[in-house]
Formats: structure tokens, sequence, C-alpha cells
């Protein structure tokens, strides 16, 4: 008889298993950097190789770090969500330029429009893995005190912006 | 009103499907013949309403009917008719519904390629398959209504996914479904035949020609996606071992492991207990694709949208219905004789190891598949399981497969002379793995180790399964009219061999030498590659119906030859805002090269990324092969039996009369 159960046991564990994933969001990544202080970095910058910005810029108001490349296909779709939104909303927009030739990421933001204040330049990518960026472009949301609060894997879509960012900065916004 | 009739009759055959399930299986329990006459008639209704209702969504669809909710999120008045057809079940809701309606299909044949069997099993089959419409529509009816209303009614639709505005995906999902659906009938036979009291092996019989059918459906549908995701997703890859491919082909590898063991059931009345679990199991599987590919539990390239209340639905159906017929198996099984003996060294060993191998080979995709959400359950963190598993895993359970079919082939059933044997494999060994090596040697530079096992492989099942072939033959003094005596499922079993050899060749040599380069071209550019220049003769601005694309025009030359001319699109669906690549393939026998069409990089340059993939059609030849042997075995005689048993009757009949 037991050799004729074995079959449902399995069943039935493979059932709780599902069960148990139901109730998670398969979407959610956890970042362990989130509610953490933002990685320091001085970095030179995408424009001027000789002036540096460093993570202490973006301290004082809230602000989105967004990582990109020339290379990311998905970027491509992304920008133009980022240029939009810089127009119709008073956001603090960096970029971290990632793993990038300095010449191309020039004329993509010729090209296209450039949303950033400013894009950091990480050519080696050693930010990029302190941020653990593992799919560009990602989307860092970070408050008055340098503190990573959110971070979105993927593109942006119109949507995502207005009901998930927009939101968070203003709530942000509104703490001390 | 007419969207709101669509609804009514689904309603409609909901109630049918309660009376198909209840009185039939209630019928052929207390042998009350007016129950069991219910069963056709009521299917056969049931059918008869799904298709209005099917018919009503395709109807609202090509006339833009915007105020249902599903055709505002998947459609467009931009979108050309046939799309707009085939956006019928590009989603979830729609998809459910032709769900619905190829089950009924299989159903209603059921009703009409029967009349040879016992009335209370065709009951209890057609119960059983009325019972898993009913789930289904309360499905749909509770959480997925594909006429729901929307209001305020918007002036035009979201549009359909643009990967899936393609030739491809207009018959992919069909095909594939009629393999997955398919085996809910395979399923009822099984399930009719564990509720039958004197369980025998005549049911075997009766459900192989539906199980080969299901089987080579879902064979033509797993090939169709492969070769759809290499022509569409523009990256030259054939499989990606996403969760969603997964959940087809493990139904696909228990089928091919049940169409083997339920032949063994059938002709030696063998492995009776195992045929019942794999039956139950090859529909489990298809049930549990479903529930992958909707409740959102794995994230995955193909996923529907997602949504935890149909996750819970689809769970609570798999658990009624697999969690049921398990608790039966568990009951009936152990009463259940074991049939005929056979000795370790005979053909049935073989069949039993690679029915094993091939439930081993199933539950290692099936742990791949699961494992991060494993993973997640034990507090470890979150990972996924890519293809790098899975090709490690998958070779090393197909090697000994591989071995065990070629045994399996030239061993006599029952008992065989482990000397005699030897002999015949003598020649059989050598000459296999003499033109193997000599075939890698002289055709391949690297990777020899690897593309030497997979040519190996091939020609070991090629050669052996001709040799069977010569061995049937050898005794006979009239070589052609032995061959014509032969049955067809024999042949059916040769071509579909041949097949799983063309595809190993196939798998292995464009697994190993496959190239491809990444390159900034303008109009003009010259690039050397495998042997071929290719030119950038023109970039054209183009506009589709709802896209608007760039198109590259690539002259491809050999020696200064022309060989071809490749068109690769780079396009933008304006609705969604999304791109897409439209690959410029020129296929061969022996070779595809593959173009695609990246990013632009500057006002005149693009990136191009080429591949030189040889062999890669094999794949889907020998798909196509595995399905026509498959049909054959469907032709045989043997099947017919039931019908010719009823004509002699009739001839009987009138001679007695």
């Amino acid at each position: 008889m037991i050799r004729y159960l074995l079959p449902l046991t399995i069943f039935l564990g493979i059932t709780v298993l599902f069960i148990y994933g139901l109730q998670n969001d398969p979407r959610y990544i956890p970042s362990p950097l989130i509610n953490q202080s933002a990685p320091e970095f001085n970095l030179p910058t995408l424009h001027e190789p000789e002036l540096n910005i460093k993570m202490d810029t973006l301290k004082g108001k809230v602000s989105l770090l967004n990582v990109w490349a020339s290379w990311c296909a998905a970027c491509r779709i992304e920008h133009p969500i980022l240029n939009n939104a810089v127009r119709n909303y008073d956001i603090k927009l960096y970029g971290l330029n990632y793993k990038d030739s300095r010449s191309e990421a020039l004329i993509w933001l010729k090209d296209l429009g450039n949303p950033y204040i400013e894009s950091a330049y990480d050519k080696d990518g050693v930010v990029g893995i302190d941020y653990g960026v593992y799919g560009v472009p990602e989307t860092f949301i970070i408050d008055k005190q340098g503190i990573i609060r959110y971070k979105h894997i993927g593109p942006i879509n119109n949507e995502q912006f207005d009901n998930i960012i927009m939101p968070m900065i203003r709530n942000l916004e509104e703490e001390k | 009103m007419i969207p709101e009739l669509g609804h009514f009759t689904l309603i409609l055959a909901l109630a049918m499907a309660f009376i198909q399930s209840s009185f039939p299986l209630v019928g052929a329990t207390i042998a009350n013949q007016t129950f069991m006459a219910l069963a056709r008639p009521v299917a056969r209704l049931q059918f008869f309403f799904v298709v209005i209702s099917f018919f009503i969504l395709v109807y609202s669809f090509l006339i833009n009917d915007f105020s249902i909710s599903y055709i505002a999120n998947n459609s467009n008045t931009l979108l050309p008719w046939y799309y707009r057809f085939s956006a019928v079940w590009g989603a979830h809701e729609g998809s459910l519904l032709l769900w619905v309606l190829i089950l009924n299909i299989w159903t209603i044949a059921v009703t009409y390629f029967s009349r040879g069997l016992p009335e209370y099993f065709v009951a209890r089959v057609i119960g059983v398959m009325g019972l898993i419409s009913a789930g289904f529509l309360l499905f749909m009816l509770f959480t997925s209504n594909p006429f729901e209303r929307i209001f305020p009614i918007p002036l035009d639709g979201a549009d359909l996914n643009p990967l899936l505005q393609d030739i491809g995906l207009i018959i992919h999902p069909p095909i594939l479904y009629m393999g997955y659906v398919g085996f809910s009938v395979a399923f009822s036979f099984a399930i009719a035949a564990l509720l039958d009291s004197n369980l025998d092996t005549t049911w075997a019989r009766w459900s192989r020609p539906w199980t080969l059918l299901a089987w080579i459906f879902l064979t033509l549908g797993i090939a169709l996606g492969s070769w759809w995701a290499y022509y569409e997703l523009g990256w030259g890859g054939w499989w990606f071992w996403d969760p969603v491919e997964n959940a087809s082909f493990m139904p696909w590898l228990i089928g091919t492991a049940l169409i083997h063991s339920l032949a063994a059931t059938d002709k030696r009345g063998i492995f009776k207990n195992w045929t019942l679990l794999l039956s139950i199991c090859a529909f489990a599987l298809s049930l549990l694709g479903t529930f992958l590919v909707r409740s959102g539990v794995i994230t995955s390239v193909h996923a529907f949208a997602t949504d935890p209340t149909r996750g819970i639905f689809i769970l609570l159906l798999l658990g009624v219905f697999v969690g049921g017929s398990l608790v039966l198996y568990a009951f009936r099984a152990p009463t259940i004789k074991a049939g005929g003996k056979f000795k370790l060294l005979s053909r049935e060993t073989f069949l039993l190891l690679n029915s094993i191998l091939f439930l081993v080979a199933m539950l290692t995709v099936l742990l791949g598949t699961i494992y991060p959400l494993i993973i997640e359950a034990l507090n470890l963190g979150k990972i996924s399981v890519g293809a790098p598993y899975f090709n490690a895993v998958f070779v090393p359970i197909m090697s000994p497969l591989v071995v065990f079919l070629g045994l399996g082939v030239i061993t006599k059933w029952k008992q065989d002379n482990l000397f005699q044997l030897l002999i015949k494999l003598r020649y059989l060994l050598i000459s296999t793995l003499f033109i193997g090596i000599t075939i890698v040697l002289v055709f391949f530079e690297n990777h020899q180790l690897k593309t030497s096992m997979g040519i190996i492989a091939a020609l070991w099942i090629s050669l052996t399964t001709f040799y069977s072939f010569y061995l049937r033959l050898q005794n006979k003094k009239n070589k052609l009219a032995a061959m014509l005596i032969i049955p067809r499922s024999y042949y059916g079993m040769l071509l579909a061999h041949l097949g799983f050899s063309v595809c190993i060749v196939g798998i292995t040599i464009t697994s190993n030498h496959s190239v491809d380069i990444h390159e900034r071209m303008k109009i003009g550019d010259t690039i050397e590659f495998s042997n071929y220049q290719f030119n950038l003769r023109d970039l054209k601005e183009i506009s589709g119906p709802n896209y608007k694309a760039t198109e590259a025009i690539v002259d491809v030359k050999k020696n200064e030859t022309l060989i071809t001319t490749l068109r690769s699109q780079k396009r933008i669906y304006t609705v969604r805002d999304m791109p897409m690549t439209e690959a410029g393939i020129d296929a061969g026998f022996t070779r595809d090269i593959y173009m695609s069409l990246g990013e632009p990089l500057d006002t005149e340059s693009w990136s191009v990324r080429l591949y030189h993939k040889p062999f890669v059609r094999w794949i889907w030849l020998g798909s196509i092969l595995m399905a026509i042997g498959g049909l054959l075995a469907i032709l045989d005689k043997r099947y017919r039996t039931a019908k010719q048993r009823k004509k002699s009757i009739i001839v009987n009949n009138e001679v007695v009369s």
C-alpha cells in the first residue's frame, strides 16, 4: 500500500509549496540595501571627466538614481518616460552610467535627450556592484538623509512612474 | 446583447457539464441504462453551447466590440483581421475558452469513435471529461469571464501584445492545447479503468490511439513554439528552459513514456499499474502547466496576467482532479494483478528502464522549474534556475536512455539470450563508433568530444532501428511481401525513432557549432563572417498597419556569388510603444544564416547581429518525423478491430436473416 501512496505524497508536497508560493509576489526582489544608507561613491561625471560627483551631492532632497547604459535595450524603452517625468514633475534625477563607453553614452544622450541633472561615469561597474545592480536599468529612490527607500528593477513605464514612484517621492518629501 | 448571449451559453454549457458528469458516472455504478445513455447527447449539447460562445467571442473581436473588457485590452482597430481572430486566445480569458472548446472537441470525438466499447466504460470516460469541463467552466465564469463589459467604452483597444502578432502564434496555441488537453482522454480512460471492478488490459488498447494523437499534437505544438521563439524573439535561440516551455515539455516526457508503456500493456499485459500512473501523471502535468502559466507563482517571459485568486482556483482544480485520482490509484492499484512475466534480459526491461528515465527527466525539469520556489520557502533568498542547470542534468539522463533504446529494439520480448545479443551487437557497436568518430574528425574542428557523443547517439539509434527491421525480414523468403505484412505501427516506430535521432543531430551540432558576431554597420559596410560576406545594401523606413519599422537589407555573398538577401526589421508597435525585432533568416538543410537588427547607434549606423547556425532545421525536421511516426501508428489495423468486428456481426445477421 505504501508504495502506491508515494505519488500522492509527492503531489501533496508540491501542492503545499504552491500554496506558499501563491502568497508571495514573484516580481518582488528584495534588495538588502533598502532602508540602508546608499553606498558612498566618488566618480567623474559623464560630461566633464575632471569634475567629480559624490553620493553627498544627492542628499538634502529626495532623489532618484537611475542606472543606465547605452548598450542596454530596455533603457531605450525607459528613456522617453524619464524625459517625460522630468518635464512634468519637479524631481531630482541622477544617472549612473554603468559599464559604458563615454563617447557612446554621450551620443546616446545627445540623440535621445538628457533627463539627468548629472550622470556619474562608472566605467568598470565598481559602484554598480556596491548598489547590487544586476539588471539595467535599475532605479533607486534615495531620501533626504541619503537612505535607499525603494528599488525598481527593469524599465519603469508611465503607469508605474505615476502610481508607484511619484507617490513614494511625495511621501518622502513630507518626511523631515 | 450578443456578448451576454455568449456569457449565457457558457452557463448553459456548465449546466450540461454537470449533467454529463453526474448521471453517466452514477449510472455506470448502479447499472442504470437511461443514466448512461445520457452521456453522449448531453456531451454533444455541451459542445454546441461552447462553440456558440466561442464564435460570439470571435465575432466580437472581428467587429471591434471594445465594450468587452477582454477585447479592449487585447485588440485594436488597426490590427489586421487575422490577428484580431488569433487575439481571441492572446490572453488569459480567451485562451481558457479555447481550452474548454478543445476539451469539448476531444469529448465529442470520444462520443463518435467509441461505438465498439462497453456502454458503462464510455459513460465513465465521458463523465470524467464532463467533470473536467465543469471545473474549467466554473473557473472561467467565476474568475475570468471573457465577456465582461467595461464602462466607459474605450474608443480604441490597447492592442494585442506585439510578440503574439505572428503567424506562428495563430496556430501554436491551438495545436499545443490539442496536445495538452488531449491527455485528458488518456486520463479519463485510466480513471474509468480504475473505477471498473474487473480491471483488465483492454482499456489500454482503447486508450492507445487517443494518447498517440494527443502526443502527436503536443510534439508538433512544442516544435512550433520552438520555431516561433527562434525567428520571433530575434536572438537565434530555439529553446530557453523557460518555465512555460518546461510546462509543455514535462507532459511530453511523460506522454512519451506513456505511449510506450501503453503499447507494452496492450501487447503483453504488463506494467498495468505503471501505465495507469503515467496516464494520471501526463494530465496532471498538463494541469500543472496551466497553473504555472496563470498563477504567477513563477515568473516567466510568457507570463499571462497574474492574479492570486485565479492561482488558488486552479490549485483547487489540480487538488481535486490529481489528488482525487491519486487517492483512487492508491486504493485500486494494490489489487491489480501483475501481468505477463519477463526475464531480466528482455525488451520489457529496457522499456521499463526508459519509462523510468523519462520520469526522472520530468522530475529534474520539475525540480528546476519549482526550485526557486523551494529556496524561497526555505528562506534562502531568491534565485532563478537557468539553462546551465537543465543542460547539465539533461545530457546524463538522456545518454543511458539512448543506449537502452537501441538495446530495446533489437532485444526479444520476454527473454533473450545474452550471447546471441552480444553477437548481434558486435558489428553494430563497432560501426556506430567508427562512423561517428570519423564524421566528427573529418567535419568538426572544435568541441569534438561533445559533438561525437551526440553523433554517436544518433547513429546508435538509427543503426539499431534499421537492424531491427533487417532482423524482421532476415528469414523471410519474399522480402517485399513480408514488408507489406509488417503492421503500420512498426513503421511508425521506425520513423519516430529516426526522427528522434535527427533531432539529436540538430541539437548537438547547433548547440556546439553555432557562431555569432555583433557589429556596427552603416550602409555600404561589408563584414566577413563564417566564410560569408555580409553587405548592408540599404536601410528603409517602413509603415505597417500598427507599427513603424526600419528594415535593413543585407546581401550575403560567398566567394563573390550572391547567396541570398536578408531582410531584418526593427519595429515599434505604436499603441503599446513596444519594440520588436523581425529576424532575417536564410533557411537551409545544413545551415541557417540569421540576422537581427539591433539598435540605432547614431544617425547612420546600426548594431547588427549575425548568426551561423548549422543543422538547426534538423531539430524541427526530427520533430515532424516523430509526429508522422505517431500518425502511422494510429493508422494501424489493430485499432480498427472493433469496427471490423461490428461489420462482421452485421454480415452474420444478414446471413441469418
